[in-house]
């Protein structure tokens, strides 16, 4: 699983009001750079991503080098590199999704979150 | 004739480790989820700017569909029921994200993120229950909610589906437009009973699009209007033929008249003496 995905997952137990972001308990990342670079697929989600989650959840894989705000104006490329490589290059392959209400935890195997919700849940 | 696999067993189970195998190592079921998955992003109409988007495939089994997704350039997520089918696509080492959840639970998504959705052969799977606490409508209703908040505005969803029925066809379109979506069917190859496939195609937003006409065969009357995606209308030709006209004596002039008079005279027939006012002008009204 990567960022880009986490930064869209949300809690979907029913009543639950705080579901994002997730917390990552991150047991095992690997790193996949065969992700090809391009700026206005990055400008597009730019728009789209919650910044803080990402940097949380980049932090909690064991990448500290995003900033803790995305800029203002025109993106350099130094940023857009190491926003591509936490959106897109950082993968999650075992651990868990916790929901930071309820505590309830989604396990991550072979990079798959196990996003099913038990019977009382749904 | 088989029997339809959502009659057998739920997903999850029909769809286990060998029939997950069975599934993807099929080439003519592999050839047939390419061309329907090719077909669907055709339908979902992006933007022919060359910017990768950020897609979702329901129902997205072994990554077949998402394969021809990746191939076009786009970022997925794949969201699929059965882990049998997805431990097949982390084995073929898809580009995709996998989920493991069932859409008829929601799809947990944040608003407005993702720029289209697929979905080949899934949605039917939707209008059986297969648990007692399942409820197909509430499902259905969840479902299009969640898809509905999770697309980004002028977003579109299509998906293929082989409805059991017209009222299966119906329950699914229904929850749909309820949940705000607008669209409806496109049918390729209506008269074929081998190649007739359906497309849902769901628009989401006030984005003013056109739906695209089905393909038909060759033989048909009428032509793709495939232009249809650049935003184009078609204007049909509004000339009705005016009922059957007056015809006009366009080649009949004065000299076919004296030759044919003369014909008749040679018949021995009584014609009226040729004068200056033979095959003259007359009014119209004559």
């Amino acid at each position: 699983m990567r960022l880009i995905v986490h930064n869209m997952l949300t809690c979907n137990i029913k009543g639950v009001v705080n579901k994002f972001p997730l917390r990552i308990e991150a047991e095992k990342v690997v790193i996949k750079k065969e992700v090809d670079f391009n700026t206005d697929f990055l400008r597009h989600m730019l728009a789209k991503i919650e910044w803080k989650a990402l940097v949380d959840g980049a932090r909690s894989m064991g990448y500290t080098e995003l900033p803790d705000h995305a800029p203002e104006a025109e993106e350099s490329y130094s940023f857009l590199k190491k926003f591509h490589h936490a959106l897109l290059e950082l993968h999650l392959e075992e651990g868990s999704l916790v929901c930071q209400e309820t505590g309830r935890k989604f396990p991550v195997e072979k990079g798959v979150p196990n996003m099913l919700l038990h019977e009382d849940e749904v | 004739m088989s029997t339809r696999p959502e009659l057998l067993a739920p997903p999850e189970i029909f769809y286990d480790d060998s029939e997950a195998r069975k599934y993807t190592s099929s080439s003519r079921i592999v050839e047939i989820q390419a061309r329907l998955s090719e077909r669907a992003l055709e339908l979902l109409a992006l933007p022919e700017d060359d910017v990768p988007r950020f897609l979702l495939d329901i129902g997205c089994g072994s990554g077949l569909s998402g394969e021809t997704i990746s191939e076009n350039g786009h970022h997925w997520i794949g969201l699929d029921i059965s882990a049998s089918m997805l431990n097949v696509a982390v084995e073929r080492e898809v580009e995709g994200d996998l989920l493991l959840g069932d859409m008829g639970q929601g799809l947990g998504l944040r608003a407005g993120v993702i720029d289209g959705a697929i979905s080949i052969s899934a949605v039917q799977w939707l209008c059986n229950a297969d648990k007692s606490s399942h409820e197909p409508r509430l499902r259905l209703k969840a479902f299009f909610g969640s898809l509905y908040r999770c697309l980004s505005r002028g977003a579109r969803a299509v998906f293929q589906v082989y409805p059991e029925s017209i009222a299966q066809r119906e329950l699914i379109l229904g929850q749909a437009l309820k949940a705000g979506f607008g669209g409806g069917l496109v049918v390729d190859y209506p008269h074929s009973t081998k190649k007739r496939k359906e497309f849902l195609v769901l628009t989401c937003g006030s984005v003013p699009t056109s739906i695209n006409d089905g393909h038909k065969d060759s033989d048909d009357d009428d032509d793709d209007s495939e232009d249809e995606e650049n935003g184009m209308v078609c204007v049909s030709d509004r000339n009705r033929p005016r009922k059957k006209q007056r015809t006009n004596k366009k080649g009949k002039g004065r000299e076919w008249v004296l030759r044919k008079k003369e014909q008749s005279r040679r018949k021995g027939n009584d014609v009226p003496a040729d004068s200056k006012y033979t095959a003259r002008k007359r009014k119209s009204r004559f």
